[in-house]
């Protein structure tokens, strides 16, 4: 007998049977909705090893995978393909990535060369930033207000607000 | 149309240890920050990082020594031309998306937009020149941090859409010719190696391609927790030499100890090649090969090496339907016009 997709009127490809408390239940979903469930994909005969090397999450993980908010790829898809979808899924799937691109590159998890000048910049600021709040805290706790508001107007030269960045 | 590569060219121009090491690539990958990569990008998007590439200052102004070439205008004869070039890849030559490359006058350069990443800048040079193709790369890659902001977290560095590029998104790589580690049976040595020093090894046409006439291209596959100065080091100062250093020990034992041997598979592929009248692409490869491990051991006193090389590009499919003006399939055609054409270029 031919089942349909429990969520749309597709035909079901992928069948499961769990048994919770002695109560038998089925599941039938087509391709997509499995894939969106996070159940694993079989693979093309193109999807590289790399990302194959994701667990197919267990049972109880399920309901945790998530797909990347900003472009809408999930973590199915990405191990079939292999390729992201864009820069924030490296932030939405970082969990996954993290062993991955770990054993792809001989242990390594940090970015040790190139940064660009702009980033640089903004990295200079952040760390300008956090010692000047760190000054800031001092003064106020010393209260020594007249020196505090000079590193409030430092602060406020350096873009953003006093709390952090803006941009 | 597809211009000649000039003497000033990749393939044209000679270099160090050149009769080991045909030519240096240094590529880097590249992302727009805030746009989804080529593979999930809309058209507009895709049209967009094209736009972007063509207002920066290099590719704009008159003085430019970048020709644009929109893809979607060439011909599929054109596009092989390139990627027989190494200057685009198959994938990018086969994509539907819009996209383009800017090719500089000398050949040497290349920057492919929405390939699988945004950009991909790359640089070749003839010899062993991975410096110089860094040097000339990191310049470029200048002037595009200057006016476009790239995909870059603090930790993983530059952002690619297949993870195993990210970090650096550097790949350093050189095309080696190993024919005396293939006759002494000592290739086994260079996997070897490549595989202690985490190299991936591919054949003459990159990526997926089997080895054809003993050419190998090694490359970094390491990008991430090392700077681009350290991989640069690595492969100049101990992977080249010591795989460099393999071959010629190997071309010395020929010499010495098996010189009848070299002799006659180097005499018997130059009389073919002067000889046939139908000519495979493989075969030609295979033939060509043996007779530039013979001109460099000074077993044939000619052609330059610089000729063989042009033969090594001009036998390929859609180079040899440029230079015959047809556009022939692989067939007795096509065999007998690239027999032709060598004949002519060794007689």
């Amino acid at each position: 007998m031919e089942h349909k997709c429990d969520r749309c009127d597709k035909p079901a490809q992928v069948h499961e049977v769990r048994i919770k408390n002695g109560k038998k239940q089925e599941i039938h979903l087509c391709p997509e909705c499995a894939a969106a469930e996070g159940y694993g994909s079989t693979g093309g005969p193109m999807a590289p090893q790399f990302a194959k090397a994701i667990p197919v999450p267990a049972q109880s993980q399920r309901r945790q995978i998530t797909s990347c908010s900003t472009c809408g790829l999930s973590i199915a898809k990405f191990r079939h393909h292999g390729v992201l979808g864009c820069p924030s899924c490296y932030q939405a799937f970082e969990k996954h990535l993290e062993p991955l691109i770990a054993r792809a590159q001989a242990g390594a998890t940090h970015h040790c060369g190139h940064i660009p000048e702009r980033q640089e910049g903004h990295m200079d600021r952040q760390l300008q930033r956090s010692k000047l709040l760190k000054k800031l805290n001092e003064a106020i706790a010393a209260e020594q207000y007249e020196r505090a508001a000079e590193i409030r107007d430092s602060l406020q030269g350096l873009g953003g607000s006093i709390l952090g960045e803006e941009d | 149309m597809v211009g000649p590569l000039d003497k000033d060219s990749w393939l044209g121009a000679s270099g160090k240890d050149w009769d080991i090491v045909l030519s240096s690539r240094v590529r880097l990958a590249r992302n727009v920050a805030g746009v989804p990569f080529v593979g999930m990008a809309s058209d507009p998007d895709r049209n967009e990082v094209v736009g972007m590439v063509r207002r920066i200052p290099m590719f704009a102004g008159s003085e430019t020594d970048l020709i644009w070439l929109e893809m979607e205008d060439m011909s599929d004869r054109d596009r092989r031309m390139l990627v027989e070039r190494h200057l685009i890849s198959h994938q990018f030559a086969d994509s539907t998306f819009p996209r383009g490359v800017a090719i500089s006058k000398d050949q040497r350069l290349s920057v492919m937009v929405n390939e699988e990443d945004h950009l991909r800048i790359q640089t070749l040079e003839p010899g062993l020149a991975l410096r110089d193709a860094f040097e000339r790369v990191s310049e470029v890659r200048d002037e595009f941090e200057s006016s476009i902001e790239f995909a870059f977290s603090p930790r993983w560095g530059f952002l690619t859409a297949c993870p195993t590029n990210v970090g650096c998104g550097i790949r350093f790589s050189v095309m080696l010719h190993l024919p005396a580690l293939r006759i002494t049976d000592e290739l086994g040595r260079v996997r070897q190696a490549a595989k202690d020093l985490d190299l991936a090894v591919r054949g003459y046409h990159g990526e997926g391609s089997e080895s054809v006439g003993d050419f190998f291209q090694i490359s970094n596959q390491i990008t991430l927790g090392t700077s681009e100065e350290e991989l640069l080091e690595d492969f100049l100062g101990a992977v080249v030499p010591q795989l460099v250093e393999y071959e010629r020990h190997a071309r010395n034992v020929l010499q010495e100890k098996r010189r009848v041997m070299l002799e006659d598979f180097v005499h018997r592929a130059h009389g073919t090649l002067l000889s046939a009248r139908l000519l495979g692409i493989d075969e030609a490869i295979k033939l060509l090969s043996r007779l530039r491990i013979g001109r460099a051991l000074d077993v044939v006193g000619s052609p330059d090496l610089s000729v063989i090389h042009r033969l090594l590009l001009n036998v390929q499919p859609a180079h040899l339907c440029a230079l015959s003006g047809t556009d022939m399939e692989e067939g007795d055609d096509s065999l007998a016009a690239r027999a032709e054409m060598v004949r002519k270029a060794l007689g």
